[in-house]
């Protein structure tokens, strides 16, 4: 290439220009011939320099395709066969590979979902900071560290002076994510690819770390893609915004326009998403299940992941117990099945005391207590059928055989509105929305009167979620269940819950009805919980981080 | 399930030769020219139309004593295969399932037993007990149960610790659905593996035990026996002991042959139709 070495600046102001994209990849499903699929089809953007476009979409809309084709790779044999990607004004997917080694790393660069497993866990951070920018030889290591430890600064990261010497492991996994961002940033890119950088954060980590990449995006003037299948977490840093469905674009408009007035249906349906009308239930005379000062522990006493827990559950009802990773809402989740037997307290349900221990439970007080998994993949057996998982409750818990079974097989699939049809389809032939429907029906099998759902919807994406909510709230009303929602995502529970329970650190923190638990004023904790929940509205975030009054914990 | 174009030329030829093993042992009697035990012709006769493979140290037709020693060989071999797998795989299942006591119990006894070498333990054993098919495929089978026991432990702590068999414990489920409704057919794929390595095993364990004079006795004789019998015709140049021999190889890697493709074929954990 004429121009080598020195990285090209041309006069117009367009930095990327993906023009007609198209990306394929081959399929090989078992008894079929391999074919090839489209996964993103005719899709064109142009990216100005220092402005950020937010792609947009559910999994398998192809947006971390696109996002990766800026910088002409393709993950797991996926080929772009079509389209052109003008980086700086030439063509990247005709330089061959010695093209793309010179852009990757210098002109481009690349900070992934996962920073955990993203770094070599055997080398120090700086090395590994450091290292694209010595590569393409950006001057002197002397120059690069001095470059990261100014942007671990700008990042906000605790001991910017030395945190370079640390392992992987010996940082928090928000602070791994800026880390990550600062080693994008070292080399001086013109574009960062952005790929769901805080989908595995906490929420109240994921509002620092947002602040700390919207402030250096800023401050450095580099240009960014940042993919997310959040609306609400792109509406704040992107200064447009691109729908896409299936490979396609759906809308393409600047960010304000997409989130006020979106023209398409399907972004509105993104834009709408969470905004379930629930009337709050008032809570009635005798609760169903009352849980009363329970402590609990891992490995003998060692370590108390609860502590004097007490919460009640109403018939019919919704309990949802709030917090971030480790304050113990999935461990309250095992105590109350029995899986884990507490060191004290008590568990009434339904007018009887539960045993501790599940071995020791009654057949009834296990039937009616259900319990519904975060991932629905691992919690059906995948060599069973669709009508085994569902009809081996009805078979365990009411000796129903045959004809009878498959009769309320068939009842309950109309329920969860998928239809006889699937009584024979293996959880491996569902998607990932169904799945979550049969682990449904399977709980509502055994006519339960509380079914506890553990993150239930939070692997899923948002539309699906949605409908997974709705259903959840339809069959509520005539099941007449109640529901104990462990959730960190607090638009869920505004959507369902009649009264809050807020975990921190294995205690309740904040207790009591919706409106009781939302009605200001708020305790620290549940302030900063409340107020780091993205909202779809510009500039939420500014305002968000000024009127904190507590620091994250950094997961 | 079966898509006959779809198998390749090495699983072929392993299906062949060991359908051809079987056919031998489950119709010895309709297939073998001379009985078992007939004395037919000359001591160490060579090979002629009369005797394919020529004849053995008492003059018996060497290709029936092989039909008859394939019959004793595979029911042998297979017996202990089948009881070594239902001890091992239920005896690792429950180990991993139950767990504590009962499984540091179990686990301490197997570990006890492996620690001694097999065919050393095997003669001890079978020096003492009454000499019979019985007592062989006893000692064999549980003795490479241990083996089983180990991997179907280590199997199933994993499957144990997904969703569904929690899901299955929270419904109130009892050991036995656990163990042969949700776990056992999850560790299939890998148990058919080791069910192809433990049957060559055993056929070798059988052969070396019936070499040294502890397995099948006489008259009745498996390929290991024959080549015992057989042995001291090779100073004189006579082939009749390699060709038990070379029986034995050939099932060996016929089954083995088999049960990479197998492999191959079911390691998909995604389940479903596979």
């Amino acid at each position: 290439m004429a121009n080598g070495h020195a990285k090209p600046r041309h006069e117009s102001d367009v930095l990327l220009e993906i023009r007609n994209l198209k990306v394929e990849a081959t399929v090989y499903s078992p008894n079929e011939k391999p074919r090839d699929v489209t996964i993103v089809d005719g899709v064109s953007l142009a990216l100005k320099r220092g402005k950020v476009l937010g792609l947009i979409g559910e999994s398998g809309a192809g947006k971390s395709t696109i996002g990766l084709s800026a910088m002409g790779y393709g993950r797991g044999g996926v080929r772009i066969t079509g389209g052109e990607v003008l980086l700086n004004g030439r063509d990247i997917l005709q330089g061959g590979v010695k093209g793309l080694r010179k852009v990757r790393g210098s002109e481009v660069c690349y900070v992934a979902q996962s920073a955990a497993a993203a770094f070599n866990p055997a080398h120090r951070l700086m090395d590994q900071v450091v290292e694209a920018a010595l590569l393409h030889g950006l001057g002197t290591r002397a120059e690069a560290e001095k470059r990261a430890i100014a942007l671990f600064k700008k990042l906000r990261l605790p001991d910017a002076q030395k945190i370079g010497s640390r392992y992987p492991h010996q940082v928090s996994g928000g602070q791994l994510q800026r880390v990550m961002t600062a080693m994008a940033l070292c080399s001086e890119p013109d574009l960062i690819v952005f790929d769901e950088p805080t989908t595995a954060l906490d929420v109240t980590t994921q509002i620092d770390v947002l602040a700390a990449i919207k402030d250096a995006i800023r401050d450095t003037s580099v240009a960014a893609l940042y993919i997310t299948h959040d609306l609400a977490v792109v509406a704040q840093v992107s200064d447009e915004i691109m729908v896409l469905q299936d490979g396609k674009m759906v809308e393409h408009g600047e960010t304000r326009q997409v989130i006020e007035a979106p023209r398409m249906d399907y972004t509105k349906a993104l834009v709408s998403v969470r905004s379930i009308d629930h009337e709050e239930k008032n809570p009635a005379q005798e609760p169903l299940l009352s849980v009363r000062n329970i402590t609990a522990a891992y490995g003998g006493d060692a370590v108390k992941v609860l502590q004097h827990v007490s919460v009640d559950i109403h018939p019919g009802q919704t309990l949802a117990v709030v917090g971030e990773s480790g304050s113990g809402k999935s461990t309250l989740a095992r105590v109350i099945t029995g899986l884990l037997p507490p060191i004290a307290g008590s568990i009434t349900f339904a007018n009887r005391m539960l045993a501790p221990r599940l071995a020791d439970r009654s057949r009834d007080d296990l039937r009616e207590l259900q319990m519904i998994y975060q991932m629905a993949d691992v919690a059906m057996n995948p060599r069973q059928t669709v009508g085994t998982i569902i009809g081996r409750p009805l078979e365990f818990y009411f000796g129903m055989r045959g004809k009878e079974r498959d009769a309320r097989v068939g009842e309950l699939l109309d329920e969860i509105e998928m239809g006889k049809g699937f009584v024979h389809r293996y959880p491996a032939e569902l998607s990932g929305g169904q799945k979550q429907r049969v682990c449904i029906a399977r709980a509502l099998a055994a006519k339960p009167k509380l079914i506890i759902c553990d993150e239930v919807t939070s692997a899923l994406d948002p539309l699906v979620a949605d409908g997974i909510l709705k259903l959840l709230l339809r069959l509520q009303k005539f099941e007449d269940v109640a529901y104990l929602f462990i959730t960190h995502d607090l638009a869920t529970v505004k959507a369902i819950a009649d009264s809050i329970a807020v975990m921190y650190r294995g205690e309740v923190v904040r207790y009591g009805s919706k409106t009781q638990v939302l009605r200001p004023p708020f305790d620290a904790y549940t302030d900063l919980l409340l107020s780091s929940v993205p909202e779809m509205e510009v500039g939420w975030l500014e305002s968000a981080i000024k009127g904190r009054r507590m620091e994250s914990a950094g997961n | 399930m079966f898509n006959i174009r779809q198998i390749p030329l090495a699983a072929w030829i392993g299906l062949l030769l060991t359908g051809l093993a079987v056919i031998c042992a489950l119709f010895a009697q309709w297939i073998a020219p001379h009985g078992n035990g007939e004395i037919v012709g000359d001591v160490w006769a060579p090979m002629s139309s009369a005797h394919w493979l020529g004849t053995d140290n008492l003059g018996r037709d060497l290709l029936s004593r092989m039909i008859y020693g394939a019959r004793i060989t595979i029911f042998i071999a297979g017996m202990a295969t089948a009881l070594s797998f239902s001890l091992g795989a239920i005896l690792g299942f429950t180990a991993a399932v139950v767990g504590g006591l009962v499984d540091t119990l179990m686990s301490g006894v197997v570990d006890l037993l492996m620690a001694i070498p097999t065919l050393i333990f095997g003669l001890v054993i079978l020096a003492v007990l009454p000499a019979n098919n019985v007592t062989l495929i006893l000692v064999m089978g549980i003795l490479s149960s241990t083996r089983v026991y180990r991997l179907s432990r280590a199997v199933a702590a994993d499957i144990n610790a997904m969703d569904f068999v929690e899901a299955a414990k929270l419904r109130g489920e009892g050991l036995s659905w656990i163990i042969f409704r949700e776990i056992l057919p999850n560790a299939m794929s890998l148990l058919v593996a080791e069910l192809g390595l433990r049957f060559i095993f055993s056929v070798l364990f059988l052969s070396a035990l019936s070499y040294l004079g502890l397995g099948v006795q006489p008259p009745d004789a498996d390929w290991g026996g024959m080549v015992m019998e057989n042995k001291d015709g090779i100073v004189f140049g006579i082939p009749a002991a390699l060709i038990p021999a070379a029986a034995i190889a050939g099932l060996g890697i016929s089954v083995n042959l088999v049960v990479d493709w197998v492999l191959t074929r079911t390691t998909s954990f995604k389940g479903g139709r596979d």
